[in-house]
């Protein structure tokens, strides 16, 4: 027995080696129902490799930094002005939105409607990932001593990224939501059909549980619905690029991601999400039109009683802001013209009114 | 002609300093990790599975390869979602039947090297998929053209990286 097991020592530390894998394996698939708890060589793997990432990232952000904003300043005047025009134009946008959520608001309020709001988010930046094509999941630099929590959900400015999978100390691994083991409950914008979005083994991102007769279309806007109890409900997800009859019942839809969750650098994690009736009092409304009465130095000032004409009070049905800008009569008039948003407005003297409090930071 | 068979005396047997037999897997594993972040296309690299190759032929030591396979692999899990233990049996069997190789033929040579890591990337990706599949239940999809494009680009890269290697090994 003992000259056997010499004669093939190789073979059997070689099945005993995969034995005991597969075994763990097995362990591992019968607890994945339960609250598995991360195990040690993962903090040993994620603690041996993740100072690297974090120290090669730092420099690497570091020198672009000092290369972007010191040494390469090309463009930056053009690009200045460009942003200002930006702001410009969002500004009217802002206040014709305000506009149009204090009236959601207050028919929300009406029937009790309770809604998520993000109250807090956390910034991280991107330091590695899975290295695995088969697996879509990244690094942060944020962890539980940051607040991190498994299953928060992680967006970017263009849209959802992820959630948190596991958390570490000083890192959390991020699963994106074009993993083939992600799901996240969606809803498409003008249909108001609902469903779970998937990614495939090739990469793509699909909606399924789409029924076959639903009208669908490429272009469409795709949401969160909220189901999922990770997202908040209306963060933009993708886009339907391409519709087409499945085998089954269901629609075979294709959505491009919002964020480019190939080049991922800088994320946010929804730290903290709250539950409360819209409140009518936030936010005054604020007209497109009040704006630019108060931006634009060629307006004279006008009478005490002109500002109370142009408040609206918050029970009061609100003015269309577009008319606010194409109707507004006296003097105002040609100067909404000026500022529309296709064209830009003119420059702001230091010397004209306050600012209105929908241009404070909110 | 890439490969020779050589008689066992012919066969040089090489050994690694301690340094570099724990950093270089961890630099691959970094590498690994960090590069697809910047540079998308080299996710279809599968680092760490060259560097056990490398060091499984080297050593020609079939114990030796298919521990440094398991504990590569196992690493590497820890850095995916997936359950712990896939990559490693795949790395485990590769460990294991390259330096069994390593101990009958030279796989000295840019060609040989190549087309061992040729045969040995498809035998992982197999290793991998059927573990994957069958004992995890991952929904993963297996496409001839995309792994065959894979094993000939980390053969390419493997030719260039074991004579980076090359220069740690130090004769037993």
């Amino acid at each position: 027995m003992e000259n056997l097991l010499s004669r093939y020592r190789n073979v059997s530390i070689l099945v005993a080696i995969l034995f005991a894998q597969v075994l763990g394996l097995a362990i591992q698939v019968r607890r994945s129902g339960e609250n598995e708890s991360t195990r040690l060589i993962r903090v040993w793997a994620v603690s041996a490799i993740a100072p690297l990432e974090k120290v090669v990232v730092g420099a690497q952000t570091g020198i672009s930094n000092l290369w972007h904003g010191y040494i390469s300043l090309g463009g930056i005047r053009r690009e200045n002005r460009d942003l200002k025009q930006q702001i410009e134009n969002l500004r009217l946008e802002q206040a014709r939105l305000q506009e149009d959520a204090a009236q959601a608001r207050r028919l929300q309020a009406l029937l009790g409607f309770k809604e998520q709001f993000i109250s807090q988010t956390l910034a991280a930046q991107v330091i590695g990932s899975s290295g695995s094509e088969l697996s879509r999941s990244i690094y942060i630099d944020k962890g539980s001593r940051d607040g991190v929590e498994k299953d928060m959900a992680v967006i970017t400015a263009d849209g959802v990224a992820g959630k948190i999978l596991r958390v570490y100390k000083s890192v959390s691994q991020v699963l994106l939501v074009d993993d083939q083991t992600s799901g996240v409950g969606t809803i498409l914008e003008t249909s108001r059909l609902q469903g779970v979005l998937r990614g495939k083994a090739s990469g793509e991102v699909v909606l399924e549980k789409v029924m076959n007769d639903e009208p669908v279309q490429p272009g469409e806007k795709v949401l969160t619905s909220g189901g999922d109890q990770i997202f908040p409900k209306g963060l933009l997800v993708g886009t339907v690029a391409q519709v087409k009859h499945g085998h089954e019942s269901f629609l075979d839809i294709r959505v491009k991601p919002a964020a480019d969750l190939s080049r991922l650098e800088e994320v946010l994690v929804i730290t903290k999400k709250e539950e409360r009736e819209p409140s009518i009092a936030e936010a005054p409304p604020v007209r497109a039109i009040d704006i630019l009465t108060q931006r634009l130095p060629t307006v004279p000032d006008k009478p005490a009683i002109e500002p109370a004409k142009t408040q609206s009070t918050p029970g009061s049905a609100p003015a269309a802001p577009a008319k606010a800008g194409s109707e507004a009569t006296g003097d105002a008039k040609p100067a909404a013209k000026t500022m529309s948003p296709s064209s830009p407005p003119k420059p702001q003297p230091p010397e004209t009114a306050p600012r209105p409090a929908a241009d404070k930071p909110q | 002609m890439p490969i020779t068979y050589t008689s066992q005396e012919q066969i040089e047997v090489y050994r690694f300093s301690l340094p570099v037999t724990i950093l270089v897997p961890l630099i691959a594993i970094f590498l690994q990790s960090f590069m697809p972040l910047r540079l998308h296309f080299f996710s279809i690299f599968d680092l760490p599975l060259l560097v056990v190759i490398f060091f499984a032929v080297a050593r020609r030591n079939p114990v030796a390869g298919l521990l440094t396979g398991a504990v590569v692999g196992l690493v590497q899990d820890s850095l995916t979602p997936f359950a712990l233990g896939i990559y490693g049996i795949s790395k485990t069997v590769v460990g294991y039947g390259a330096s069994s190789l390593g101990a009958k033929i030279d796989v000295e040579n840019a060609g040989a090297r190549f087309l061992v890591t040729l045969v040995f990337y498809v035998v992982h990706q197999v290793v991998y998929f059927t573990v994957a599949r069958g004992l995890v239940r991952l929904p993963l999809h297996w496409s001839w053209p995309h792994e065959l494009t894979a094993a000939v680009a980390n053969a390419i890269l493997a030719v260039a990286l074991f004579s980076l290697l090359d220069r740690f090994k130090q004769r037993t």
